[in-house]
This record gives structure tokens, C-alpha cells and sequence, in this order.
């Protein structure tokens, strides 16, 4: 279990996340840095901000709270944050081995090489389902367990997604908080010129969900969210939240190009000034 | 001596509801074991589940690529879901969410497509299911069973949930003939010889067990003492023996109601030609989808009954011969 931590620490713990994105990143030459930083602030919270129930010691506890990266190529935040946590499965050293035969880093989350995963993910709009069956076994096991899904904005036009957000309200699966990364951008370009989502709120309330919006970045509004999330009964919540591809290095932000390509040697060293 | 003279093949239940009952036997054994089902549970027979253990069973509606992720999920927490459909909705539909959700973090998440092949009959074909054998084969991981009767199911329902990681099992609509008696052990992976024979051996798997003895028994009025072999398990395939069969008879028949080109045919043919190459020959669905009608006139218009296999028994074995 986590000891509390003030707003500076969180916001230290977010810059720290950040560095070992672009570094992973840089260092595989490939991956997903934009919507990897955009969702820092939202795993920040989750897994230090007193939200997540958890302990690296102990990753088979049962009753441990899970976390789904339905968007499975945001993988180099939760590895960082996996190898911040302390879990012995995921270590600090080997994060730039990003994506390297071998590695516990996959491309996308695999848990045969990091068993410490809820999930594997990867291929879009799959872990909302998936939380939806483990929050439904958690309440007929009486395990106090909850389940958090992060989707990306893009991927909620899968059609899966809908099904499971039916599934949600009809089952009253009140132990699933969902978090949409809602960065506005998907590999093509904008959401909006790709397959518009908008208006996303009352599409959620209208599927029966409790729905939350925030600024994906604030902690303290994350934290509020997460609060009130756990506090629904009767159906399950969803936290829209408003971030920024790319968000804290000037350069990559909201630059769709940041979406599937690495930085550069030469766009590693810029990004880890601005985040010294 | 042949053990065919044991059979009378009178009907019984169908493998689907063989499957739905059980299900329910299980379910009071083992409170873990969950049903999963997407709006046909009456055509399944999860609905008898769900009468005994209500809070054990989760309607999904007419979505079977969420239920995939649900089963799975369930799976992640402990639990033994059985998520049940038609077979071509079950396996096309939510192929990917197999793929991805179940097989490559290998769960322990049980399948179960009903109304398989196209003995389902009048519905047709946008209801039949022709081609999941190979499709859950391709799952790797996945154990994939085609019983022949209400005996073999319930033996390999049973089976299916104590063998940890994810299987496939595939039944039927209609009433299936009774092949085994009561007492007949099923082990996962092993074949069971249902006819003794040295001329030619006979594979089949689900419904075409009982026409594979029809058709040895025709062959036994000819003098050809054909041997049938119950291929229940596709996956993993009991390689010992399908080598034993090539090695004694030298020729083979696969039967099955599936596209002949991608099912347990291929499988089979895949090991003879590793372990001792023979004379083969295949039955089942040629390259193109049924139509409406009766079942057993489906059977016949398509090529999936004694006769026909009696024909490619032949055939294999004038081959065997003339080789």
C-alpha cells in the first residue's frame, strides 16, 4: 500500500514518468509516445494517487484492485509506472529494453513476459468486456476488488465497446470505472476528421452510465473523480477525460505525428530538458 | 471380434442439450463453474443452468464479441465460464476477442457452439457453421473437442471443465445416434476405437461416428473389415493412434461435418504424412454452403452419409491395393 502523497510529489512522480517515456521510446526507436503522455496524469493518480489498491509485494493478493490499458499501445506509461511501483517483475533498469526480443516490454502488453499485467492488450476495444466479466466475478465472490479500464478516444468507435457499456448498466457492474484518454487524436489525425465521437457525454448517459468529466491532467480533479466514482451505486462510471497528445514536451503536443513514431536521439535530448 | 455388433445406434439427445444438462451437474458440484450466454439459451440449454443457478449466469444479448471478454474476464477472477452460442456466431463473430482476450493470455474460458456443421437444417446457411474447426484449431492453446453423442459429451463437458486453459467444443442441433455406453471412459486427446478393423481405418468426429459404423458395417457385408476411430479430440490430435491406423491398415478415411479442406481432415492428414505416409481419402463439405432443408436430406444432398463414406473407403482402399 501506498503512503499518501502531496500534489508536488505526484507532479515529480508525472515528470519521472515522462522521462522514461520518451527515453523508452527513443531507445526502441518505435512506438506510441502522444497517447502515452497524455494518459500520465490519469496513471499517476490511479497507482499514487490512493486510488488503485495494490502492493508489488504481493501481485497475486486477490483482492487487489485491477487496471486494464484497453489501449494497449499507451504500454510505455504503465510500464513505467509498473517499474515506479516496485514490482519485481517489471524493473527499472530494464525499461529501455522497450519493445527488444525478450524483454519484458512488449510492443503492447503481454503477460506472458510480464505476469504482473491484468491484461493483454493491443487490439482495440477489447478491455472494457474484460473488465465487465472481472468486476461481474468480484461481486458474486464477495471480493471487494474494483476494476479500472483506460480506453483511448479513438478506440471507443469500436463497436465491442457499446456492447460492453450495455452489459455495464444492464448488470449494474458498479465496481468498473472506465477512463477515456479523450486527446482529441487518433493515428490518422483528429477524431473530429477521422469518425467524430462528439457528443460523447450524453452518449454514455444514454447507454446508463455515470459519467464524469475532467481535465485529464489535473491530479486533484482525477482524484475527485475517482472518489466519486467509487461511491455510484447501481451502475458503473466513466471519467471523459480532456487531455493533450503528446502533453509536456512543447514540441510533441498535439502533433499527430507523435502518435505511432519515436523521437529522435536529437528529440530525446530536447524533451528531457523541457521535463528535467 | 468386432465391437460393432454392441451398437444398435438408437437416437438420443442432442450433443447441445447433452451439453446444457451437463452443464447443470457441474454447475452443483463446482460453484465456480458460471454459464455465459448471448440471447439463445434456450437453443443452447444454458436456460436449465440458469433456472437452478440464476445469479451464476450472465446474459450478454446479441453480442457475442462482449461475451468473449466477459467469459474472459470471469476466467481472470477464478471463475469456469462456459460461453455458449451457435458455433458460426460463437467462432466468427468473436474470433478476435478469442484470439486476443482468451488464447494469447491462455484463460481458462470454456466455448461451447451448438447447432454446428449443417445439420441444423432448415435455418440454413447463414445459421450453419462449416468452418469453426478450423478456426478454433488455429488458436493456439485451445483444446478443441467434436463429440459424437449425449454419452461423449457429458464425458467430455466434464472433461473440458477440469482441464485448465481454454477448449472449444463443438455440438449439434439435431438428436445425435447413442455410439458409447454409459460406462465409456473419454480421456482429452485420446481417440476411441468404436469398431475394430484391418483394412481401412475410418476417422470421424461428432455426428459422423454413427454413420462411420453404418458405413463399416456395410464394408463388413463386403468383406472389408474397416476400423473406426472417434476423433473427438481435433486438438491436440492422438497422433499415436492415427499412426497406429496408417502402419496396421494403410489406408484411412476421414469424416466430418466440416469444409473438407480446413478440418479434421487436414489435421489428420498433416500427422499421416509425418508419422507413415498411406492411402487417404476425405469426406465432408466441398468448397460451397449448404441450403434449407431436413437434416438428414442435408446429410445425404452433401455427401455426409455411410454410403458416401463407404464409397471413399473404397477408393482409399483399391488405392492401398494397386500401390
Amino acid at each position: 500500500m501506498q503512503t499518501r502523497k502531496s500534489l508536488e510529489e505526484l507532479q515529480a512522480i508525472a515528470r519521472q514518468i515522462r522521462r522514461h517515456i520518451i527515453e523508452m521510446t527513443g531507445a526502441a526507436k518505435s512506438g506510441h509516445p502522444g497517447g502515452s503522455l497524455s494518459a500520465v496524469e490519469i496513471l499517476v493518480t490511479l497507482y499514487f494517487g490512493g486510488v488503485l489498491r495494490y502492493d508489488p509485494k504481493r501481485p497475486d493478493w486477490p483482492e487487489r484492485d485491477r487496471f486494464i490499458l484497453s489501449k494497449g499501445h499507451a504500454a510505455p506509461v504503465l510500464y513505467a509506472v509498473l517499474a515506479e511501483c516496485g514490482y519485481e517483475a517489471a524493473p527499472r533498469e530494464l525499461l529501455k529494453t522497450l519493445r527488444k526480443l525478450g524483454s519484458p516490454y512488449q510492443g503492447h502488453p503481454d503477460k506472458r513476459f510480464l505476469p504482473v499485467l491484468e491484461a493483454s492488450t493491443g487490439s482495440l476495444g477489447q478491455g472494457l468486456s474484460l473488465a465487465m466479466g472481472m468486476g461481474f466475478a468480484a461481486r458474486l465472490n464477495g471480493n471487494p476488488s474494483r476494476t479500472y479500464v483506460l480506453l483511448g478516444d479513438g478506440e471507443i468507435q469500436e463497436g465491442q465497446i457499446w456492447e460492453a457499456a450495455m452489459f455495464g448498466a444492464y448488470h449494474k457492474i458498479d465496481n468498473v470505472t472506465a477512463i477515456v484518454d479523450y486527446n482529441k487524436m487518433q493515428l490518422d489525425g483528429f477524431i473530429k476528421d477521422v469518425m467524430e465521437l462528439e457528443p460523447l457525454v450524453p452518449k454514455w448517459q444514454a447507454f446508463g452510465w455515470h459519467v464524469l468529466e475532467v481535465d485529464g491532467h489535473s491530479i486533484p480533479a482525477l482524484q475527485a473523480a475517482f472518489t466519486l466514482a467509487r461511491e455510484v451505486r447501481g451502475r458503473p462510471t466513466v471519467i471523459i477525460a480532456h487531455t493533450v497528445k503528446g502533453k509536456g514536451v512543447s514540441f510533441m503536443e498535439n502533433n499527430p505525428k507523435f502518435h505511432g513514431v519515436a523521437p529522435t536521439p536529437e528529440e530525446v535530448e530536447l524533451a528531457l530538458k523541457e521535463l528535467a | 471380434m468386432p465391437l460393432r455388433t454392441r451398437y444398435e445406434l438408437k437416437l438420443g439427445m442432442a450433443t447441445r442439450e447433452a451439453f446444457g444438462r451437463a452443464l447443470v451437474e457441474l454447475g452443483r458440484e463446482n460453484p465456480d463453474i458460471m454459464a455465459v450466454d448471448a440471447d439463445l439459451s434456450k437453443s443452447t440449454f444454458t436456460y436449465l443452468f440458469a433456472k437452478e443457478f440464476p445469479d451464476r449466469f450472465v446474459s450478454c444479448g446479441i453480442a457475442e464479441a462482449n461475451m468473449v471478454g466477459v467469459a474472459a474476464g470471469l476466467a481472470s477472477h477464478g471463475k469456469i465460464p462456459f460461453a455458449a452460442s451457435f458455433s458460426c456466431f460463437l467462432l466468427n463473430k468473436a474470433f478476435e476477442q478469442l484470439r486476443v482476450t482468451v488464447a494469447y493470455p491462455n484463460l481458462n474460458v470454456k466455448i461451447v457452439g451448438t447447432h454446428s456443421g449443417i445439420s441444423i437444417g432448415e435455418d440454413g446457411p447463414s445459421q450453419m457453421s462449416v468452418e469453426e474447426i478450423s478456426l478454433a484449431c488455429s488458436l493456439p492453446g485451445f483444446v478443441v473437442l467434436a463429440p459424437a453423442d449425449e454419452v461423449a459429451t457429458r464425458a467430455l463437458v466434464r472433461a473440458a471443465a477440469e482441464h485448465v486453459g481454454p477448449v472449444f467444443i463443438r455440438t449439434g442441433r439435431p438428436r445425435a445416434p447413442i455410439v458409447y455406453s454409459a460406462g465409456q471412459r473419454f480421456e482429452i486427446g485420446k481417440a476411441i476405437e468404436v469398431v475394430e478393423g484391418g483394412d481401412v481405418t475410418i476417422i470421424a468426429n461428432g455426428l459422423m461416428v454413427a454413420e462411420a459404423i453404418r458405413a463399416a458395417e456395410m464394408l463388413d457385408a463386403e468383406g472389408i473389415s474397416a476400423r473406426v476411430l472417434d476423433m473427438h479430440t481435433v486438438k491436440p490430435l492422438d497422433r499415436e493412434a492415427i499412426r497406429k491406423a496408417a502402419a496396421e491398415t494403410g489406408a484411412i478415411v476421414v469424416a466430418e461435418e466440416h469444409l473438407v479442406d480446413s478440418g479434421t481432415g487436414v489435421r489428420v492428414a498433416q500427422a499421416v504424412a509425418e508419422l507413415h505416409p498411406c492411402a487417404m481419402e476425405f469426406v465432408g463439405i466441398q468448397n460451397t454452403y449448404a441450403e434449407s432443408g431436413p437434416p438428414e436430406a442435408l446429410l445425404e444432398k452433401y455427401g455426409l452419409t455411410a454410403p458416401h463414406i463407404a464409397v471413399a473407403a473404397r477408393k482409399a482402399l483399391a488405392r492401398k491395393r494397386g500401390g
